[in-house]
Protein backbone atom coordinates (compact mmCIF):
# COMPACT_ATOMS: atom_id res chain seq x y z
CA UNK A 1 0.00 0.00 0.00
CA UNK A 2 2.70 2.40 1.00
CA UNK A 3 5.54 2.53 -1.44
CA UNK A 4 8.76 3.52 0.28
CA UNK A 5 10.46 4.28 -2.97
CA UNK A 6 7.78 6.63 -4.08
CA UNK A 7 9.30 9.99 -4.82
CA UNK A 8 8.16 12.85 -2.73
CA UNK A 9 6.59 15.50 -4.80
CA UNK A 10 5.68 18.98 -3.97
CA UNK A 11 3.39 21.56 -5.24
CA UNK A 12 1.39 24.07 -3.35
CA UNK A 13 -2.09 24.79 -4.52
CA UNK A 14 -3.32 28.29 -4.25
CA UNK A 15 -6.77 28.75 -2.79
CA UNK A 16 -9.44 30.23 -5.03
CA UNK A 17 -10.53 33.68 -4.01
CA UNK A 18 -14.02 33.50 -2.62
CA UNK A 19 -14.09 36.70 -0.66
CA UNK A 20 -11.50 39.43 -0.80
CA UNK A 21 -9.10 39.23 2.06
CA UNK A 22 -7.85 42.13 4.06
CA UNK A 23 -4.28 40.90 3.96
CA UNK A 24 -2.62 41.15 0.62
CA UNK A 25 -1.18 37.69 0.75
CA UNK A 26 -1.31 34.53 -1.23
CA UNK A 27 -3.37 31.85 0.42
CA UNK A 28 -2.53 28.19 -0.10
CA UNK A 29 -4.53 25.06 0.50
CA UNK A 30 -2.59 22.81 2.87
CA UNK A 31 -2.26 19.14 1.94
CA UNK A 32 -3.97 16.98 4.50
CA UNK A 33 -4.22 13.41 5.63
CA UNK A 34 -7.36 12.31 7.40
CA UNK A 35 -7.21 9.10 9.33
CA UNK A 36 -10.04 7.39 11.07
CA UNK A 37 -9.12 5.71 14.31
CA UNK A 38 -11.33 3.80 16.67
CA UNK A 39 -12.24 6.69 18.91
CA UNK A 40 -11.08 9.71 16.95
CA UNK A 41 -10.46 11.24 13.57
CA UNK A 42 -6.92 12.52 13.05
CA UNK A 43 -6.27 15.36 10.66
CA UNK A 44 -2.71 16.17 9.61
CA UNK A 45 -2.04 19.29 7.61
CA UNK A 46 1.25 20.44 6.08
CA UNK A 47 1.68 24.07 6.95
CA UNK A 48 5.37 24.92 6.73
CA UNK A 49 6.19 28.23 8.37
CA UNK A 50 3.35 28.01 10.86
CA UNK A 51 3.82 27.48 14.59
CA UNK A 52 1.32 26.90 17.39
CA UNK A 53 0.75 30.63 17.85
CA UNK A 54 -0.06 31.29 14.23
CA UNK A 55 -2.66 28.65 13.67
CA UNK A 56 -6.37 29.22 13.98
CA UNK A 57 -8.98 26.51 14.21
CA UNK A 58 -12.66 27.35 14.12
CA UNK A 59 -15.49 24.87 14.33
CA UNK A 60 -18.80 26.41 13.40
CA UNK A 61 -21.62 23.89 13.41
CA UNK A 62 -20.16 21.18 11.22
CA UNK A 63 -17.65 23.26 9.33
CA UNK A 64 -14.09 23.03 10.55
CA UNK A 65 -11.83 25.77 9.24
CA UNK A 66 -8.11 25.64 9.74
CA UNK A 67 -5.97 28.60 8.90
CA UNK A 68 -2.41 29.62 9.55
CA UNK A 69 -0.51 32.82 9.06
CA UNK A 70 3.08 32.84 7.94
CA UNK A 71 5.57 35.56 8.64
CA UNK A 72 7.17 36.29 5.31
CA UNK A 73 10.91 36.53 5.68
CA UNK A 74 12.26 38.92 3.08
CA UNK A 75 15.92 38.35 3.67
CA UNK A 76 17.24 41.87 3.79
CA UNK A 77 20.06 42.65 1.43
CA UNK A 78 19.39 39.50 -0.58
CA UNK A 79 17.69 39.05 -3.90
CA UNK A 80 15.39 36.15 -4.53
CA UNK A 81 17.25 34.70 -7.48
CA UNK A 82 15.35 31.44 -7.85
CA UNK A 83 11.96 30.44 -6.51
CA UNK A 84 10.08 27.18 -6.66
CA UNK A 85 7.55 27.94 -4.00
CA UNK A 86 5.66 30.95 -2.82
CA UNK A 87 5.14 31.93 0.75
CA UNK A 88 1.70 32.73 2.04
CA UNK A 89 -1.00 31.89 4.48
CA UNK A 90 -2.99 28.67 4.61
CA UNK A 91 -6.67 28.08 4.79
CA UNK A 92 -8.95 25.13 4.29
CA UNK A 93 -12.40 24.14 5.46
CA UNK A 94 -13.90 20.71 6.01
CA UNK A 95 -17.42 19.57 6.64
CA UNK A 96 -17.44 17.14 9.50
CA UNK A 97 -19.95 14.47 10.03
CA UNK A 98 -22.06 14.70 13.13
CA UNK A 99 -20.73 13.13 16.22
CA UNK A 100 -17.48 14.90 16.91
CA UNK A 101 -17.03 15.78 20.54
CA UNK A 102 -16.41 19.45 19.93
CA UNK A 103 -15.14 20.23 23.42
CA UNK A 104 -12.37 17.70 23.29
CA UNK A 105 -10.67 18.66 20.03
CA UNK A 106 -6.92 18.83 20.47
CA UNK A 107 -4.44 20.54 18.21
CA UNK A 108 -0.66 20.55 18.12
CA UNK A 109 1.85 21.89 15.63
CA UNK A 110 5.25 20.26 15.22
CA UNK A 111 7.75 20.96 12.48
CA UNK A 112 5.15 22.77 10.44
CA UNK A 113 2.58 19.98 10.60
CA UNK A 114 -0.75 20.61 12.28
CA UNK A 115 -2.18 17.60 14.03
CA UNK A 116 -5.82 17.74 15.01
CA UNK A 117 -7.43 15.07 17.08
CA UNK A 118 -11.19 15.07 16.70
CA UNK A 119 -12.62 12.65 19.23
CA UNK A 120 -15.80 10.85 18.30
CA UNK A 121 -18.76 11.51 20.53
CA UNK A 122 -19.60 8.70 22.93
CA UNK A 123 -22.67 7.22 21.18
CA UNK A 124 -20.74 6.78 17.94
CA UNK A 125 -17.92 4.74 19.35
CA UNK A 126 -18.23 1.13 18.40
CA UNK A 127 -19.65 -1.01 21.09
CA UNK A 128 -18.90 -4.61 21.36
CA UNK A 129 -21.87 -6.66 22.29
CA UNK A 130 -21.12 -9.68 24.30
CA UNK A 131 -23.03 -12.75 23.40
CA UNK A 132 -24.08 -14.57 26.48
CA UNK A 133 -24.14 -18.26 26.55
CA UNK A 134 -27.61 -19.49 27.23
CA UNK B 1 -15.22 21.98 -55.92
CA UNK B 2 -15.47 21.85 -52.22
CA UNK B 3 -12.03 23.27 -51.41
CA UNK B 4 -12.58 26.75 -52.73
CA UNK B 5 -15.63 26.79 -50.61
CA UNK B 6 -13.56 25.76 -47.63
CA UNK B 7 -11.06 28.53 -48.37
CA UNK B 8 -13.80 31.03 -48.18
CA UNK B 9 -15.15 29.42 -45.07
CA UNK B 10 -11.70 29.63 -43.50
CA UNK B 11 -11.59 33.36 -43.74
CA UNK B 12 -14.69 33.77 -41.71
CA UNK B 13 -14.16 31.12 -39.05
CA UNK B 14 -10.98 29.09 -38.78
CA UNK B 15 -11.23 26.38 -36.14
CA UNK B 16 -7.44 26.02 -35.94
CA UNK B 17 -6.92 29.67 -35.41
CA UNK B 18 -9.67 29.59 -32.82
CA UNK B 19 -8.00 26.71 -31.01
CA UNK B 20 -4.67 28.50 -31.03
CA UNK B 21 -6.35 31.54 -29.61
CA UNK B 22 -7.90 29.47 -26.83
CA UNK B 23 -4.57 27.84 -26.11
CA UNK B 24 -2.90 31.24 -25.86
CA UNK B 25 -5.60 32.39 -23.49
CA UNK B 26 -5.15 29.29 -21.37
CA UNK B 27 -1.37 29.71 -21.27
CA UNK B 28 -1.83 33.27 -20.19
CA UNK B 29 -4.24 32.28 -17.43
CA UNK B 30 -2.10 29.43 -16.19
CA UNK B 31 1.13 31.40 -16.15
CA UNK B 32 -0.57 34.09 -14.14
CA UNK B 33 -2.11 31.72 -11.65
CA UNK B 34 0.90 29.64 -10.69
CA UNK B 35 4.54 29.99 -9.94
CA UNK B 36 6.55 27.63 -12.11
CA UNK B 37 7.60 24.78 -9.89
CA UNK B 38 9.59 21.68 -10.29
CA UNK B 39 8.27 18.39 -9.09
CA UNK B 40 11.37 17.87 -7.01
CA UNK B 41 11.07 17.68 -3.27
CA UNK B 42 11.73 19.81 -1.39
CA UNK B 43 10.79 22.96 -3.23
CA UNK B 44 13.51 25.53 -2.72
CA UNK B 45 13.94 29.27 -2.86
CA UNK B 46 17.38 30.76 -3.28
CA UNK B 47 18.29 34.18 -1.95
CA UNK B 48 21.60 35.63 -3.07
CA UNK B 49 23.67 38.59 -2.01
CA UNK B 50 27.19 39.51 -2.97
CA UNK B 51 28.84 37.52 -0.18
CA UNK B 52 26.23 35.04 0.82
CA UNK B 53 23.44 32.77 -0.32
CA UNK B 54 20.46 31.53 1.63
CA UNK B 55 18.54 28.48 0.55
CA UNK B 56 15.16 27.85 2.08
CA UNK B 57 13.16 24.68 1.61
CA UNK B 58 9.69 23.80 2.78
CA UNK B 59 9.77 20.31 4.18
CA UNK B 60 7.20 19.97 6.93
CA UNK B 61 7.06 17.03 9.27
CA UNK B 62 10.60 15.77 8.89
CA UNK B 63 12.82 14.79 11.78
CA UNK B 64 15.68 17.31 11.66
CA UNK B 65 18.13 14.53 12.58
CA UNK B 66 17.16 12.70 9.42
CA UNK B 67 17.97 15.54 7.05
CA UNK B 68 21.31 15.15 5.35
CA UNK B 69 23.01 18.14 3.83
CA UNK B 70 26.28 17.70 2.03
CA UNK B 71 28.43 20.07 0.16
CA UNK B 72 31.04 19.42 -2.47
CA UNK B 73 32.57 22.33 -4.26
CA UNK B 74 29.67 24.36 -5.50
CA UNK B 75 27.14 21.56 -5.41
CA UNK B 76 24.82 21.06 -2.49
CA UNK B 77 22.74 17.99 -1.92
CA UNK B 78 19.81 17.46 0.36
CA UNK B 79 18.34 14.13 1.29
CA UNK B 80 16.10 12.55 3.83
CA UNK B 81 12.77 10.89 4.14
CA UNK B 82 9.35 11.40 5.53
CA UNK B 83 7.53 8.50 7.05
CA UNK B 84 3.79 8.02 6.86
CA UNK B 85 1.55 7.81 9.89
CA UNK B 86 1.60 4.30 11.20
CA UNK B 87 -1.78 2.71 11.14
CA UNK B 88 -2.98 0.08 13.51
CA UNK B 89 -5.57 -2.46 12.63
CA UNK B 90 -8.98 -1.00 12.03
CA UNK B 91 -7.59 2.42 11.15
CA UNK B 92 -7.88 3.80 7.67
CA UNK B 93 -7.03 6.80 5.56
CA UNK B 94 -10.00 8.83 4.43
CA UNK B 95 -7.80 11.20 2.57
CA UNK B 96 -4.11 11.03 1.85
CA UNK B 97 -2.59 14.04 0.17
CA UNK B 98 0.63 14.45 2.08
CA UNK B 99 3.46 12.75 0.29
CA UNK B 100 5.94 10.52 2.01
CA UNK B 101 8.99 8.56 1.05
CA UNK B 102 12.60 9.33 0.36
CA UNK B 103 13.83 12.45 -1.29
CA UNK B 104 17.14 13.68 -2.52
CA UNK B 105 18.10 16.49 -4.76
CA UNK B 106 21.18 18.45 -5.49
CA UNK B 107 21.70 21.86 -6.86
CA UNK B 108 24.52 23.97 -8.11
CA UNK B 109 25.30 27.08 -6.13
CA UNK B 110 26.03 30.37 -7.83
CA UNK B 111 29.52 30.48 -6.28
CA UNK B 112 32.11 28.55 -4.27
CA UNK B 113 31.15 28.23 -0.64
CA UNK B 114 33.28 28.10 2.49
CA UNK B 115 32.22 24.67 3.81
CA UNK B 116 33.35 25.46 7.35
CA UNK B 117 30.96 28.37 7.67
CA UNK B 118 27.79 26.78 6.38
CA UNK B 119 24.99 26.76 8.91
CA UNK B 120 21.54 25.22 8.72
CA UNK B 121 18.47 25.42 10.86
CA UNK B 122 15.11 23.75 10.71
CA UNK B 123 12.22 25.69 12.12
CA UNK B 124 8.47 25.27 11.69
CA UNK B 125 9.04 22.84 8.88
CA UNK B 126 11.24 25.19 6.90
CA UNK B 127 14.90 24.43 6.36
CA UNK B 128 17.20 27.43 6.02
CA UNK B 129 20.78 26.96 4.90
CA UNK B 130 23.17 29.86 5.10
CA UNK B 131 26.04 29.57 2.65
CA UNK B 132 28.77 32.19 2.90
CA UNK B 133 30.83 32.72 -0.20
CA UNK B 134 34.39 31.48 -0.04
CA UNK B 135 36.92 34.23 0.56
CA UNK B 136 38.98 33.29 -2.51
CA UNK B 137 35.90 33.34 -4.70
CA UNK B 138 34.78 36.83 -3.76
CA UNK B 139 35.05 39.39 -6.49
CA UNK B 140 38.04 41.68 -6.23
CA UNK B 141 37.95 45.23 -7.17
CA UNK B 142 40.76 46.11 -9.45
CA UNK B 143 42.21 49.52 -9.12
CA UNK B 144 43.29 51.28 -12.23
CA UNK B 145 46.71 52.75 -11.79
CA UNK B 146 47.25 56.31 -12.65
CA UNK B 147 50.05 56.98 -15.01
Amino acid sequence: MVNEKQELQTHKKEAPVEAERTRNRRVYIPSVDIIEKKDAIILLADMPGVDENAVNIVLDKNVLTISGTVEVDHHKGYDLSYAEYGVGDYERAFTLSEGIDQDKIEATVTNGVLRLILPKAEPLRPKKIEVKAS
Amino acid sequence: MWWPEFGRFQRTWDPWREMQRIQREMDRLISRATIPYSQDFPAIDVWVSENDAIITAEMPGIDPQAIEISLKGDSLSLSGSRSPEELKEGEAYHRQERAHGRFSRSLRLPFQVDPGKVTAKYEKGVLTIDLPRAEEDKPRKIQIKKE
